[in-house]
């Protein structure tokens, strides 16, 4: 099953102006929130918090609400090597896999180290490159576990 | 249909003859008023020098700033004892205009305003919803007036609490409704977020500030609806003098009633029909408050062609008024462009607001624009493109780089009235 492997990000829009920041980890944390990936984007004046969290559902009928503009967006997560060279396996594997990473960050929520990548889908179903990936030899961690 | 078909389809000599006769009655009016009896001496030029309509580019242009320069009542050809009413214009700076009205005025005023609304398809028995200021303000009892002139049941709903607005047109079953463009959008969002039902709306009348085609398509697709054009000016008797028909290209303006003249705002020349400038009216059956070539400040051109509706000659939909023109680096920019290019992109919402300052001795435009939340994607890379497409897209229209902003939906202020997206924060 490809499906268990797709993970819910919220990808909330965020003007850059003072406490911005501050009022969505205040939303995080009103909602009892626990963030196992997070990220800032920023682009000219403003920028996307991208966050992998426990309840994306509750979380983000919570933003809604406050009038944020947010959406969710399938990425999936690697298991690195705790090595020097764990990045590049992983990389490189996506590279002759023709995978490409539109934009990934680290996660800290399991024992290993993780990479959340968002792969670009202009021409690939997510449950193709799933499997791709699988194929490749890499460990993708399954959305369940991310919640712990 | 035609309210009075003689006078909206007069044309040629017939009406050439109507318009001499009532300018030669106006000019004599004028000579009550101070203002006139020293332009015309200033000038060299007595009233019996006005024998031909081409006689009248002998008289100088009256100015806004004369009328205010007249408060409050310098400029009254009739003695007080036959004023019937009175409105004043908003000043932007210092005191308004008055402006007087006696009881032909009025009538004839409410006239022009009952032939809009049967052009446009309103009948005795049809339900108008006024939702316009009736206070000082011409566009609340003008409408009301012309609207009660054709039997129309109206319901003068004045501006705010848009909630009940909507559940009036839905509990009362009300056909058609006037008022600015940017509260008809607000208006249109509200009604959405109630799944209101507003089916029995057929037609918008909207008026008092600069819209564009785009806005146009939107709120009829989104309303239901026909919505029409309305032009006016308080000096000129309030809303109603130029209106479209159902052909909704470009304004009938009442050839019996105004005199039209097309001029290069710097030199004054009066131009051909086709060539965009300054209109300067010159209103042919004002009593109270007579005026002269009326400078009005508003871009816009005489159209060439003839209407398939059997109506006079046209002008075309607004460019700008030259009050709200910018002038930013140089450039002349009305916000009516910007909201043109805006409107044609779909990933931007329905808001935006124009901030102009001055950064070491620069003009700097910065734009704010909500981003239409259904076509929110989550990318930044999607943001990061639209925010440069507007910024293109701008460029190519004004001519001109914006800083451009994107917000979120709902952030920016809406607007009651007349909307004020245009913040100029330059010291000079
Ligand atoms: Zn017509």
């Amino acid at each position: 099953m490809t499906s268990e492997y797709r993970i819910k990000q919220l990808s909330i829009f965020a003007p850059n102006t003072p406490g911005t920041l501050a009022e969505i980890a205040k939303i995080f944390l009103d909602n009892e929130v626990n963030i196992s990936a997070f990220c800032i984007a920023e682009a000219n004046n403003f920028g996307v918090v991208r966050a992998v969290v426990d309840k994306p559902d509750a979380v983000f009928a919570a933003f809604e609400k406050k009038n944020y503009l947010l959406k969710f967006t399938d990425v999936v997560a690697v298991k690195m090597s705790d090595v020097p060279g764990g990045l590049y396996d992983v990389a490189s594997k996506f590279g002759a896999a023709g995978l490409n990473i539109e934009y990934a960050y680290a996660s800290r929520s399991t024992t290993t180290p993780t990479l959340v990548v968002y792969v670009s889908n202009t021409n690939i179903s997510l449950e193709a490159a799933v499997e791709k990936i699988l194929a490749s030899g890499l460990v993708l961690v399954r959305a369940a576990e991310m919640r712990i | 249909m035609f309210w009075n078909e003689k006078m909206e389809t007069l044309r040629g000599k017939e009406l050439q003859e109507l318009q001499l006769k009532r300018l030669k009655e106006t000019v004599a009016r004028t000579q009550n008023i101070g203002f006139y009896q020293k332009m015309f001496a200033e000038a060299g030029i007595r009233p019996e020098d006005i024998k031909t309509l081409d006689d009248l580019s002998k008289i100088p242009f009256t100015k806004k700033a004369d009328l205010r320069g007249g408060y409050p009542f310098g400029f009254l050809a009739v003695p007080m004892s036959r004023i019937n009413r009175i409105h004043t214009t908003s000043g932007t700076t210092g005191k308004p205009t008055v402006v007087a009205y006696t009881k032909n005025d009025l009538n004839s005023w409410s006239e022009l305003i009952a032939r809009n609304l049967t052009m446009v398809g309103l009948r005795e028995g049809d339900m108008f919803q006024n939702a316009s200021n009736y206070s000082l303000f011409t566009g609340g009892l003008g409408f009301h007036y012309g609207a009660e002139r054709i039997g129309c049941a109206v319901v003068p709903a004045g501006v705010g609490n848009t909630k009940r607005q909507i559940e009036m047109i839905q509990d009362f079953g009300v056909n058609a409704i006037h008022c600015t463009p940017s509260y008809a959008m607000h208006l249109t969002e509200v009604a959405e977020d109630m799944h209101a039902n507003l089916d029995s709306l057929r037609i918008g009348v909207f008026g008092a500030e600069a819209w564009s085609e785009n806005m146009r398509r939107d709120l009829e697709n989104r309303l239901n609806i026909k919505a029409y054009d309305s032009y006016g000016m308080s000096e000129l008797f309030g809303p109603g003098v130029a209106f479209e028909c159902p052909e909704q290209d470009g304004l009938h303006i009442w050839h019996d009633c105004y005199i039209v003249e097309i001029i290069d705002p710097k030199t004054g020349e009066v131009l051909p029909a086709g060539e965009k400038g300054e209109m300067v009216v010159t209103p042919l059956v004002k009593e109270a408050m007579p005026l002269l070539r009326y400078r009005t400040g508003d871009i816009t051109m005489l159209m060439e062609d003839d209407c398939p509706c059997g109506r006079g000659q046209k002008i075309a939909r607004l460019f700008g008024r030259s009050d709200d023109m910018l002038t930013v680096r140089g450039i002349n920019v009305f916000p009516s462009q910007i909201e043109h290019v805006l409107k044609n992109i779909p990933e931007v919402g329905d808001q935006f607001m124009v901030y102009i300052d001055r950064v070491n001795h620069l003009d700097e435009m910065t734009i704010d624009v909500e981003i239409n939340k259904h076509l929110f994607s989550g990318e930044l890379s999607d943001l990061a493109r639209l925010q440069n497409k507007i910024g293109k897209a701008l460029h190519e229209t004004l001519t001109l780089r914006a800083n451009v902003q994107l917000v979120e939906p709902g952030s920016l202020p809406r607007f009651e009235g007349k909307a004020k997206r245009v913040v100029d924060r330059r010291t000079i």
